[in-house]
Protein backbone atom coordinates (compact mmCIF):
# COMPACT_ATOMS: atom_id res chain seq x y z
CA UNK A 1 0.00 0.00 0.00
CA UNK A 2 1.46 3.27 -0.89
CA UNK A 3 1.37 6.33 0.82
CA UNK A 4 -0.75 9.59 -0.47
CA UNK A 5 0.44 12.26 2.35
CA UNK A 6 3.28 12.24 4.79
CA UNK A 7 3.87 15.39 6.95
CA UNK A 8 7.04 14.96 8.94
CA UNK A 9 6.88 17.36 11.99
CA UNK A 10 4.91 20.22 9.79
CA UNK A 11 4.76 23.83 11.30
CA UNK A 12 3.17 26.74 9.68
CA UNK A 13 4.58 30.51 10.72
CA UNK A 14 1.99 33.33 9.12
CA UNK A 15 2.87 36.82 9.96
CA UNK A 16 4.94 35.63 12.95
CA UNK A 17 2.25 33.49 14.50
CA UNK A 18 2.43 29.89 14.73
CA UNK A 19 -0.62 28.01 12.96
CA UNK A 20 1.03 24.85 12.84
CA UNK A 21 2.98 23.77 16.00
CA UNK A 22 4.77 20.41 14.19
CA UNK A 23 2.48 17.57 13.29
CA UNK A 24 3.14 14.50 11.83
CA UNK A 25 0.72 13.08 9.67
CA UNK A 26 0.81 9.98 7.10
CA UNK A 27 -2.60 9.11 5.25
CA UNK A 28 -2.21 6.00 3.66
CA UNK A 29 -4.02 4.98 0.26
CA UNK A 30 -7.72 4.12 0.90
CA UNK A 31 -8.35 5.45 4.21
CA UNK A 32 -10.90 8.22 4.43
CA UNK A 33 -9.55 11.04 7.36
CA UNK A 34 -11.19 13.35 9.23
CA UNK A 35 -9.40 16.40 10.55
CA UNK A 36 -11.39 17.77 13.35
CA UNK A 37 -11.07 20.99 15.95
CA UNK A 38 -12.39 23.96 17.18
CA UNK A 39 -12.05 27.29 14.98
CA UNK A 40 -8.26 28.85 14.43
CA UNK A 41 -7.20 25.29 15.36
CA UNK A 42 -5.07 24.96 12.15
CA UNK A 43 -7.36 22.56 10.25
CA UNK A 44 -7.51 24.21 6.91
CA UNK A 45 -3.71 25.11 7.17
CA UNK A 46 -2.90 21.70 7.81
CA UNK A 47 -4.35 19.99 4.50
CA UNK A 48 -3.60 23.31 2.90
CA UNK A 49 -0.09 22.09 3.32
CA UNK A 50 -0.56 18.92 2.57
CA UNK A 51 -0.74 19.99 -0.68
CA UNK A 52 1.91 22.69 -0.74
CA UNK A 53 -0.48 25.06 -1.44
CA UNK A 54 0.38 27.08 2.35
CA UNK A 55 4.04 26.56 2.68
CA UNK A 56 5.84 24.75 5.98
CA UNK A 57 8.07 27.22 7.58
CA UNK A 58 9.80 23.97 9.17
CA UNK A 59 9.23 20.03 8.65
CA UNK A 60 8.63 17.85 5.36
CA UNK A 61 5.35 16.87 3.83
CA UNK A 62 5.11 14.47 0.97
CA UNK A 63 2.68 13.80 -1.69
CA UNK A 64 2.80 10.03 -2.95
CA UNK A 65 6.67 9.99 -1.88
CA UNK A 66 7.44 13.51 -3.56
CA UNK A 67 7.62 16.95 -2.18
CA UNK A 68 5.20 19.31 -3.50
CA UNK A 69 7.77 21.33 -5.56
CA UNK A 70 9.00 17.91 -7.51
CA UNK A 71 5.62 16.26 -7.69
CA UNK A 72 4.06 15.90 -11.11
CA UNK A 73 1.33 13.63 -10.83
CA UNK A 74 -1.32 16.43 -9.93
CA UNK A 75 -4.32 14.70 -11.69
CA UNK A 76 -4.09 12.32 -8.68
CA UNK A 77 -5.09 14.96 -6.36
CA UNK A 78 -8.34 16.52 -5.95
CA UNK A 79 -8.80 19.69 -3.64
CA UNK A 80 -12.07 20.91 -3.20
CA UNK A 81 -11.96 24.69 -1.28
CA UNK A 82 -13.39 25.86 1.19
CA UNK A 83 -15.96 27.73 -0.96
CA UNK A 84 -16.75 28.93 -4.33
CA UNK A 85 -14.17 31.96 -4.92
CA UNK A 86 -16.35 34.28 -7.35
CA UNK A 87 -13.04 36.21 -8.43
CA UNK A 88 -13.99 39.33 -9.85
CA UNK A 89 -17.33 38.77 -10.98
CA UNK A 90 -17.29 37.71 -14.45
CA UNK A 91 -19.88 34.46 -14.90
CA UNK A 92 -18.83 31.23 -15.34
CA UNK A 93 -21.50 28.23 -15.60
CA UNK A 94 -21.78 25.62 -13.59
CA UNK A 95 -20.45 23.13 -16.59
CA UNK A 96 -17.26 25.65 -17.21
CA UNK A 97 -16.15 25.16 -13.48
CA UNK A 98 -16.94 21.61 -13.48
CA UNK A 99 -15.06 21.12 -16.46
CA UNK A 100 -12.34 23.21 -15.11
CA UNK A 101 -11.25 20.55 -12.67
CA UNK A 102 -9.81 18.73 -15.75
CA UNK A 103 -7.07 20.47 -16.13
CA UNK A 104 -4.64 18.79 -14.44
CA UNK A 105 -5.46 16.17 -17.11
CA UNK A 106 -5.42 18.19 -19.82
CA UNK A 107 -2.38 18.51 -22.41
CA UNK A 108 -1.48 22.29 -23.34
CA UNK A 109 -2.68 23.90 -26.49
CA UNK A 110 -5.52 20.16 -26.85
CA UNK A 111 -9.22 21.02 -27.75
CA UNK A 112 -11.53 19.29 -25.16
CA UNK A 113 -11.60 15.37 -25.64
CA UNK A 114 -14.56 13.24 -25.42
CA UNK A 115 -13.03 11.83 -22.20
CA UNK A 116 -13.18 15.19 -20.93
CA UNK A 117 -16.86 15.58 -21.68
CA UNK A 118 -18.01 12.44 -20.46
CA UNK A 119 -15.83 13.12 -17.17
CA UNK A 120 -17.77 16.29 -16.62
CA UNK A 121 -21.19 14.82 -17.18
CA UNK A 122 -20.80 12.27 -14.81
CA UNK A 123 -19.70 14.05 -12.38
CA UNK A 124 -22.46 16.82 -12.74
CA UNK A 125 -24.78 13.70 -12.48
CA UNK A 126 -23.22 12.34 -9.37
CA UNK A 127 -23.44 15.68 -7.48
CA UNK A 128 -27.16 15.97 -9.12
CA UNK A 129 -26.51 19.23 -11.09
CA UNK A 130 -27.00 18.12 -14.54
CA UNK A 131 -29.85 20.31 -15.05
CA UNK A 132 -27.95 23.71 -13.69
CA UNK A 133 -24.88 23.01 -16.01
CA UNK A 134 -26.02 25.93 -18.15
CA UNK A 135 -26.66 28.05 -15.27
CA UNK A 136 -23.89 30.43 -13.55
CA UNK A 137 -22.78 29.66 -10.09
CA UNK A 138 -23.37 32.79 -8.84
CA UNK A 139 -27.26 31.76 -9.25
CA UNK A 140 -27.01 28.66 -7.26
CA UNK A 141 -27.26 28.42 -3.36
CA UNK A 142 -24.22 27.41 -0.59
CA UNK A 143 -25.39 23.95 -0.73
CA UNK A 144 -25.22 23.86 -4.31
CA UNK A 145 -22.00 25.35 -4.92
CA UNK A 146 -20.13 23.46 -2.45
CA UNK A 147 -21.93 20.42 -4.56
CA UNK A 148 -20.32 22.31 -7.88
CA UNK A 149 -16.84 22.27 -6.00
CA UNK A 150 -16.76 18.55 -5.29
CA UNK A 151 -18.32 17.67 -8.96
CA UNK A 152 -14.94 19.82 -9.83
CA UNK A 153 -12.56 17.56 -7.97
CA UNK A 154 -15.04 14.45 -9.41
CA UNK A 155 -14.40 15.44 -12.97
CA UNK A 156 -10.61 15.30 -12.63
CA UNK A 157 -10.66 11.64 -11.74
CA UNK A 158 -8.65 11.85 -9.07
CA UNK A 159 -7.03 9.19 -6.72
CA UNK A 160 -6.97 11.26 -3.49
CA UNK A 161 -9.75 13.76 -2.53
CA UNK A 162 -9.12 16.86 0.15
CA UNK A 163 -12.38 18.55 1.49
CA UNK A 164 -12.07 21.64 3.40
CA UNK A 165 -15.12 22.02 5.31
CA UNK A 166 -17.36 20.61 2.66
CA UNK A 167 -20.68 20.86 5.59
CA UNK A 168 -19.67 24.25 6.58
CA UNK A 169 -22.96 26.20 6.24
CA UNK A 170 -24.47 23.64 4.08
CA UNK A 171 -27.93 23.01 3.62
CA UNK A 172 -29.49 19.68 5.36
CA UNK A 173 -30.22 18.02 1.28
CA UNK A 174 -26.62 19.16 0.12
CA UNK A 175 -25.04 17.57 3.07
CA UNK A 176 -27.16 14.53 2.52
CA UNK A 177 -26.16 14.41 -1.16
CA UNK A 178 -22.49 15.02 -0.27
CA UNK A 179 -22.53 12.14 2.23
CA UNK A 180 -23.97 9.92 -0.24
CA UNK A 181 -21.25 11.46 -2.99
CA UNK A 182 -18.41 10.48 0.02
CA UNK A 183 -19.90 6.94 0.47
CA UNK A 184 -19.67 6.35 -3.03
CA UNK A 185 -15.79 7.68 -3.10
CA UNK A 186 -15.21 5.54 0.10
CA UNK A 187 -16.54 2.40 -1.83
CA UNK A 188 -14.11 2.94 -5.23
CA UNK A 189 -11.38 3.06 -2.34
CA UNK A 190 -10.48 6.40 -2.79
CA UNK A 191 -8.10 8.42 -0.50
CA UNK A 192 -10.17 11.15 1.68
CA UNK A 193 -8.75 13.50 3.68
CA UNK A 194 -11.62 16.26 4.77
CA UNK A 195 -11.76 19.04 7.26
CA UNK A 196 -14.79 19.11 9.54
CA UNK A 197 -15.87 21.34 12.63
CA UNK A 198 -19.19 18.38 13.43
CA UNK A 199 -19.04 15.09 11.35
CA UNK A 200 -22.64 14.64 11.10
CA UNK A 201 -23.86 12.83 8.85
CA UNK A 202 -20.43 11.75 6.98
CA UNK A 203 -19.61 10.00 10.51
CA UNK A 204 -19.92 6.36 9.53
CA UNK A 205 -17.68 7.20 6.40
CA UNK A 206 -14.83 7.96 8.55
CA UNK A 207 -11.89 5.72 9.20
CA UNK A 208 -9.87 7.50 11.08
CA UNK A 209 -9.94 11.19 13.10
CA UNK A 210 -6.99 13.47 13.61
CA UNK A 211 -8.18 16.32 16.19
CA UNK A 212 -5.96 19.21 16.30
CA UNK A 213 -5.63 21.93 18.95
CA UNK A 214 -3.41 25.22 18.81
CA UNK A 215 -1.93 23.68 15.56
CA UNK A 216 -0.71 20.27 17.68
CA UNK A 217 -2.11 17.05 16.90
CA UNK A 218 -4.39 15.81 20.18
CA UNK A 219 -5.70 12.92 19.10
CA UNK A 220 -5.39 9.88 15.85
CA UNK A 221 -7.09 7.31 15.52
CA UNK A 222 -10.95 6.23 16.04
CA UNK A 223 -13.12 8.95 15.28
CA UNK A 224 -14.61 10.29 18.33
CA UNK A 225 -18.47 9.46 18.85
CA UNK A 226 -20.93 12.24 19.83
CA UNK A 227 -21.29 12.08 24.12
CA UNK A 228 -23.47 14.20 26.05
CA UNK A 229 -25.30 16.84 24.77
CA UNK A 230 -23.53 16.44 21.59
CA UNK A 231 -25.04 13.18 20.80
CA UNK A 232 -29.43 14.05 21.86
CA UNK A 233 -31.23 14.15 18.95
CA UNK A 234 -31.82 18.04 17.51
CA UNK A 235 -28.46 19.30 18.81
CA UNK A 236 -27.73 22.85 17.69
CA UNK A 237 -23.69 23.23 18.06
CA UNK A 238 -24.31 27.08 18.90
CA UNK A 239 -20.95 27.32 20.22
CA UNK A 240 -18.39 27.10 17.71
CA UNK A 241 -16.48 29.88 18.47
CA UNK A 242 -16.29 29.51 22.33
CA UNK A 243 -12.71 28.23 23.74
CA UNK A 244 -12.49 24.67 25.10
CA UNK A 245 -12.28 23.76 28.13
CA UNK A 246 -8.95 25.04 29.98
CA UNK A 247 -7.33 22.57 31.96
CA UNK A 248 -6.14 20.45 29.22
CA UNK A 249 -6.91 22.32 25.62
CA UNK A 250 -8.99 19.50 24.77
CA UNK A 251 -12.45 19.06 23.28
CA UNK A 252 -15.25 17.75 25.76
CA UNK A 253 -15.58 14.58 23.31
CA UNK A 254 -12.41 14.07 23.03
CA UNK A 255 -12.04 13.67 26.75
CA UNK A 256 -15.02 11.62 26.85
CA UNK A 257 -13.69 9.61 24.16
CA UNK A 258 -9.88 8.92 26.08
CA UNK A 259 -12.03 8.40 29.39
CA UNK A 260 -13.95 5.41 27.83
CA UNK B 1 -16.35 61.47 -49.09
CA UNK B 2 -16.12 58.27 -46.55
CA UNK B 3 -13.73 57.28 -44.03
CA UNK B 4 -13.13 54.98 -46.44
CA UNK B 5 -11.46 57.32 -49.00
CA UNK B 6 -8.21 58.19 -46.51
CA UNK B 7 -5.61 55.94 -46.06
CA UNK B 8 -4.80 57.08 -42.50
CA UNK B 9 -8.60 56.72 -41.83
CA UNK B 10 -8.15 53.26 -42.91
CA UNK B 11 -4.84 52.35 -41.40
CA UNK B 12 -6.99 53.56 -38.40
CA UNK B 13 -10.06 51.77 -38.40
CA UNK B 14 -7.97 48.56 -38.89
CA UNK B 15 -5.86 49.51 -35.91
CA UNK B 16 -9.36 50.17 -34.17
CA UNK B 17 -10.80 46.71 -34.40
CA UNK B 18 -7.51 44.92 -33.71
CA UNK B 19 -7.60 47.28 -30.13
CA UNK B 20 -11.51 46.34 -29.39
CA UNK B 21 -10.63 42.48 -30.09
CA UNK B 22 -7.35 42.27 -27.64
CA UNK B 23 -8.04 45.11 -24.69
CA UNK B 24 -11.50 43.41 -23.74
CA UNK B 25 -10.40 39.52 -24.05
CA UNK B 26 -7.15 40.00 -21.74
CA UNK B 27 -9.66 42.24 -20.25
CA UNK B 28 -11.91 39.66 -18.96
CA UNK B 29 -9.14 37.41 -17.37
CA UNK B 30 -7.97 40.93 -15.91
CA UNK B 31 -11.08 41.37 -14.56
CA UNK B 32 -11.77 38.28 -13.31
CA UNK B 33 -8.13 38.32 -11.58
CA UNK B 34 -9.84 41.73 -9.46
CA UNK B 35 -7.01 43.76 -11.19
CA UNK B 36 -9.29 45.66 -12.92
CA UNK B 37 -6.78 49.05 -12.44
CA UNK B 38 -3.79 47.02 -13.49
CA UNK B 39 -4.04 48.07 -17.15
CA UNK B 40 -4.23 51.66 -15.40
CA UNK B 41 -0.90 50.79 -13.65
CA UNK B 42 0.93 49.61 -16.44
CA UNK B 43 -0.42 52.95 -18.82
CA UNK B 44 1.56 54.99 -16.09
CA UNK B 45 5.05 53.04 -15.99
CA UNK B 46 4.61 52.72 -19.70
CA UNK B 47 4.62 56.96 -20.41
CA UNK B 48 8.59 56.27 -19.24
CA UNK B 49 9.15 54.21 -21.55
CA UNK B 50 7.58 56.15 -24.50
CA UNK B 51 9.50 59.27 -23.05
CA UNK B 52 12.69 56.92 -23.00
CA UNK B 53 11.72 56.32 -26.93
CA UNK B 54 12.13 59.82 -27.50
CA UNK B 55 15.66 60.81 -25.48
CA UNK B 56 17.32 57.44 -27.25
CA UNK B 57 15.68 58.17 -30.92
CA UNK B 58 14.16 54.72 -30.85
CA UNK B 59 10.74 54.19 -31.78
CA UNK B 60 8.09 55.20 -28.37
CA UNK B 61 6.07 52.01 -29.12
CA UNK B 62 9.07 49.84 -28.61
CA UNK B 63 10.52 51.07 -25.92
CA UNK B 64 7.21 51.31 -24.42
CA UNK B 65 6.89 47.70 -24.94
CA UNK B 66 9.65 46.89 -22.80
CA UNK B 67 9.23 49.04 -19.95
CA UNK B 68 5.50 48.25 -19.39
CA UNK B 69 6.73 44.86 -19.44
CA UNK B 70 9.01 45.14 -16.92
CA UNK B 71 6.52 47.26 -15.11
CA UNK B 72 3.74 44.36 -15.13
CA UNK B 73 6.38 41.87 -13.71
CA UNK B 74 7.54 44.07 -10.62
CA UNK B 75 3.90 44.69 -10.19
CA UNK B 76 3.09 41.05 -10.25
CA UNK B 77 5.82 40.16 -8.02
CA UNK B 78 5.00 42.50 -5.63
CA UNK B 79 1.51 41.26 -5.94
CA UNK B 80 2.21 38.08 -5.38
CA UNK B 81 4.04 38.41 -2.16
CA UNK B 82 1.10 39.45 -0.76
CA UNK B 83 2.30 41.81 1.78
CA UNK B 84 -0.66 44.26 2.94
CA UNK B 85 2.13 46.99 1.81
CA UNK B 86 0.99 45.98 -1.94
CA UNK B 87 -1.55 48.59 -2.75
CA UNK B 88 1.08 51.41 -1.55
CA UNK B 89 3.97 49.84 -3.67
CA UNK B 90 2.11 49.96 -6.85
CA UNK B 91 0.87 53.34 -6.24
CA UNK B 92 4.62 54.11 -5.74
CA UNK B 93 5.38 53.02 -9.32
CA UNK B 94 2.47 54.03 -11.08
CA UNK B 95 3.87 57.97 -9.75
CA UNK B 96 7.08 56.81 -10.67
CA UNK B 97 6.32 56.08 -14.04
CA UNK B 98 4.14 58.93 -14.69
CA UNK B 99 6.60 61.61 -13.22
CA UNK B 100 9.56 59.85 -14.90
CA UNK B 101 7.94 60.14 -18.27
CA UNK B 102 7.45 63.48 -17.64
CA UNK B 103 11.02 64.25 -16.61
CA UNK B 104 13.13 62.37 -19.08
CA UNK B 105 10.54 64.19 -22.12
CA UNK B 106 11.51 67.58 -20.22
CA UNK B 107 15.35 66.55 -20.51
CA UNK B 108 15.25 65.05 -24.25
CA UNK B 109 16.50 68.19 -26.86
CA UNK B 110 13.37 69.46 -28.66
CA UNK B 111 10.86 67.76 -26.90
CA UNK B 112 8.18 68.90 -24.40
CA UNK B 113 5.47 67.26 -22.18
CA UNK B 114 3.27 68.33 -25.93
CA UNK B 115 4.73 65.74 -27.06
CA UNK B 116 3.63 62.92 -24.75
CA UNK B 117 -0.44 64.21 -25.15
CA UNK B 118 -0.80 61.46 -28.65
CA UNK B 119 0.51 58.59 -26.32
CA UNK B 120 -1.75 60.40 -23.15
CA UNK B 121 -4.98 60.86 -24.95
CA UNK B 122 -4.35 58.55 -28.45
CA UNK B 123 -4.10 59.52 -31.88
CA UNK B 124 -5.04 56.18 -33.39
CA UNK B 125 -5.30 59.00 -37.01
CA UNK B 126 -1.82 59.00 -37.10
CA UNK B 127 -0.96 55.30 -37.31
CA UNK B 128 0.76 54.95 -40.14
CA UNK B 129 1.29 51.40 -42.14
CA UNK B 130 4.70 50.40 -40.16
CA UNK B 131 3.11 50.97 -37.11
CA UNK B 132 -0.25 49.33 -38.01
CA UNK B 133 1.96 46.08 -39.00
CA UNK B 134 3.28 46.37 -35.41
CA UNK B 135 0.10 46.61 -33.85
CA UNK B 136 -1.52 43.71 -36.08
CA UNK B 137 1.81 41.51 -35.27
CA UNK B 138 1.30 42.28 -31.06
CA UNK B 139 -2.66 42.05 -31.35
CA UNK B 140 -1.83 38.82 -32.69
CA UNK B 141 0.61 37.21 -30.52
CA UNK B 142 -1.53 38.47 -27.26
CA UNK B 143 -5.00 36.46 -28.89
CA UNK B 144 -2.60 33.39 -29.29
CA UNK B 145 -1.49 33.49 -26.16
CA UNK B 146 -4.84 33.54 -24.54
CA UNK B 147 -6.10 30.65 -26.93
CA UNK B 148 -3.39 28.42 -25.62
CA UNK B 149 -3.16 29.43 -22.02
CA UNK B 150 -6.83 30.09 -22.07
CA UNK B 151 -7.73 27.44 -19.45
CA UNK B 152 -4.90 27.48 -17.31
CA UNK B 153 -5.53 31.25 -17.11
CA UNK B 154 -9.16 30.50 -16.61
CA UNK B 155 -8.43 28.24 -13.55
CA UNK B 156 -5.65 30.47 -12.38
CA UNK B 157 -8.14 33.80 -12.27
CA UNK B 158 -10.63 31.66 -10.50
CA UNK B 159 -8.72 30.38 -7.64
CA UNK B 160 -5.02 30.89 -7.21
CA UNK B 161 -5.37 27.78 -4.80
CA UNK B 162 -7.05 25.83 -7.09
CA UNK B 163 -4.57 25.84 -9.50
CA UNK B 164 -1.72 25.32 -7.12
CA UNK B 165 -2.82 22.12 -6.50
CA UNK B 166 -3.99 21.51 -9.77
CA UNK B 167 -0.15 21.69 -10.91
CA UNK B 168 -0.36 24.41 -12.78
CA UNK B 169 2.52 26.97 -12.83
CA UNK B 170 1.20 29.83 -10.84
CA UNK B 171 4.26 31.89 -11.06
CA UNK B 172 4.83 31.83 -14.51
CA UNK B 173 1.32 32.31 -15.88
CA UNK B 174 0.66 35.48 -13.57
CA UNK B 175 3.29 36.89 -15.14
CA UNK B 176 2.06 35.62 -18.16
CA UNK B 177 -0.93 37.45 -17.52
CA UNK B 178 1.07 40.47 -16.98
CA UNK B 179 3.03 40.78 -19.38
CA UNK B 180 0.25 39.69 -21.78
CA UNK B 181 -1.37 43.01 -19.84
CA UNK B 182 1.65 44.99 -20.70
CA UNK B 183 1.41 44.56 -24.68
CA UNK B 184 -2.46 45.50 -24.56
CA UNK B 185 -1.77 48.59 -22.63
CA UNK B 186 0.90 49.55 -25.62
CA UNK B 187 -1.37 48.03 -28.62
CA UNK B 188 -3.91 50.59 -26.93
CA UNK B 189 -2.00 53.01 -26.09
CA UNK B 190 -2.45 54.50 -30.01
CA UNK B 191 -6.09 54.59 -30.26
CA UNK B 192 -7.33 55.72 -26.63
CA UNK B 193 -4.17 56.85 -25.02
CA UNK B 194 -2.23 55.42 -22.20
CA UNK B 195 -4.66 57.57 -19.32
CA UNK B 196 -7.92 55.94 -20.88
CA UNK B 197 -6.35 52.72 -22.05
CA UNK B 198 -7.71 50.52 -19.02
CA UNK B 199 -11.33 51.29 -19.76
CA UNK B 200 -11.46 49.38 -23.35
CA UNK B 201 -9.71 46.80 -21.12
CA UNK B 202 -12.51 46.77 -18.42
CA UNK B 203 -15.81 48.71 -19.92
CA UNK B 204 -16.56 46.39 -22.65
CA UNK B 205 -16.00 42.88 -19.74
CA UNK B 206 -18.31 45.00 -17.16
CA UNK B 207 -21.07 45.76 -20.24
CA UNK B 208 -21.12 42.39 -21.04
CA UNK B 209 -21.21 40.68 -17.82
CA UNK B 210 -24.60 42.62 -17.57
CA UNK B 211 -25.89 39.98 -20.21
CA UNK B 212 -24.09 36.74 -19.77
CA UNK B 213 -23.94 33.36 -17.74
CA UNK B 214 -20.22 32.11 -18.88
CA UNK B 215 -16.98 33.08 -19.19
CA UNK B 216 -16.89 32.36 -22.55
CA UNK B 217 -19.74 34.17 -24.14
CA UNK B 218 -18.49 37.43 -21.84
CA UNK B 219 -15.83 37.03 -23.58
CA UNK B 220 -16.44 36.61 -26.58
CA UNK B 221 -19.59 39.48 -26.61
CA UNK B 222 -16.63 42.03 -24.59
CA UNK B 223 -15.31 41.61 -27.87
CA UNK B 224 -17.67 42.80 -29.90
CA UNK B 225 -18.68 45.59 -27.46
CA UNK B 226 -14.91 46.19 -27.69
CA UNK B 227 -14.75 46.56 -31.82
CA UNK B 228 -18.10 48.57 -31.76
CA UNK B 229 -16.70 51.04 -29.68
CA UNK B 230 -13.60 51.22 -31.13
CA UNK B 231 -14.85 51.43 -34.63
CA UNK B 232 -17.74 52.98 -33.82
CA UNK B 233 -15.77 55.71 -32.06
CA UNK B 234 -13.24 56.71 -34.36
CA UNK B 235 -16.39 56.63 -37.28
CA UNK B 236 -17.96 58.98 -35.10
CA UNK B 237 -15.28 61.48 -33.89
CA UNK B 238 -13.92 61.75 -37.74
CA UNK B 239 -17.44 63.16 -38.42
CA UNK B 240 -18.07 64.72 -35.69
CA UNK B 241 -14.37 66.54 -35.86
CA UNK B 242 -14.00 65.39 -32.16
CA UNK B 243 -10.80 63.63 -30.44
CA UNK B 244 -11.49 59.68 -30.64
CA UNK B 245 -9.77 58.17 -28.12
CA UNK B 246 -12.59 59.91 -25.48
CA UNK B 247 -15.28 59.24 -27.99
CA UNK B 248 -14.14 55.63 -28.24
CA UNK B 249 -14.52 55.89 -24.18
CA UNK B 250 -17.61 57.29 -23.86
CA UNK B 251 -19.27 54.78 -25.83
CA UNK B 252 -18.13 52.37 -24.00
CA UNK B 253 -19.56 53.97 -21.64
CA UNK B 254 -23.17 54.40 -23.04
CA UNK B 255 -22.61 50.40 -24.19
CA UNK B 256 -21.99 50.09 -20.56
CA UNK B 257 -25.26 51.80 -19.35
CA UNK B 258 -27.89 50.59 -21.63
CA UNK B 259 -26.54 46.45 -20.81
CA UNK B 260 -27.32 47.50 -17.02
CA UNK B 261 -30.57 48.68 -17.84
CA UNK B 262 -31.05 45.55 -20.08
CA UNK B 263 -29.57 42.95 -17.59
CA UNK B 264 -31.74 44.28 -14.88
CA UNK B 265 -34.88 44.07 -16.78
CA UNK B 266 -33.76 40.56 -18.11
CA UNK B 267 -33.03 39.03 -14.84
CA UNK B 268 -36.14 40.52 -13.80
CA UNK B 269 -38.14 38.69 -16.17
CA UNK B 270 -36.31 35.60 -15.45
CA UNK B 271 -37.15 35.64 -11.54
CA UNK B 272 -40.45 36.76 -12.68
CA UNK B 273 -40.97 33.32 -14.59
CA UNK B 274 -39.15 31.17 -12.22
CA UNK B 275 -41.47 32.41 -9.37
CA UNK B 276 -44.51 32.34 -11.17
Amino acid sequence: MSTAFDMTAGQVTIDGRKILRGVDLTVDDGEVVAVLGANGSGKSTLVRSLLGVQPLSGGTTLLYGRPPARFREWWRIGYVPQRLSVGGGVPATVREVVASGRIARQRRGRLTSAADRQAVAAALNEVGLSDRAGDPVSSLSGGQQQRVLIARALAGEPDAFVLDEPTAGVDAGSQKMLAETLSGLVDRGKTVVLVAHELGPLEPLISRAVVLNQGCKVHDGAPPTAVGAHALPGHDHVHPHEPEPAESGLPSWVLAQEKA
Amino acid sequence: MTIFDLDFMRYALVAAVMVGLTAPAVGTFIVQRRLALLGDGIGHVALTGVALGFLTGTAPVATAVVVAALGAVAIEMVRARGKTSGDVALALLFYGGLAGGVMIIYLTPGESTASLNSYLFGAITSVDSTDLWVIAGLAVAVLALLAVFGRELFVLCQDEEVAKASGLPVRFLGLLIAVIASVTVVVAMRAVGLLLVSALMVVPVATSQQLTRSFRTTMALSMVFGVLATVGGLTSSFYLDVPSGATIVLLALAGFAVALGIGRFVRRSRTGESTA
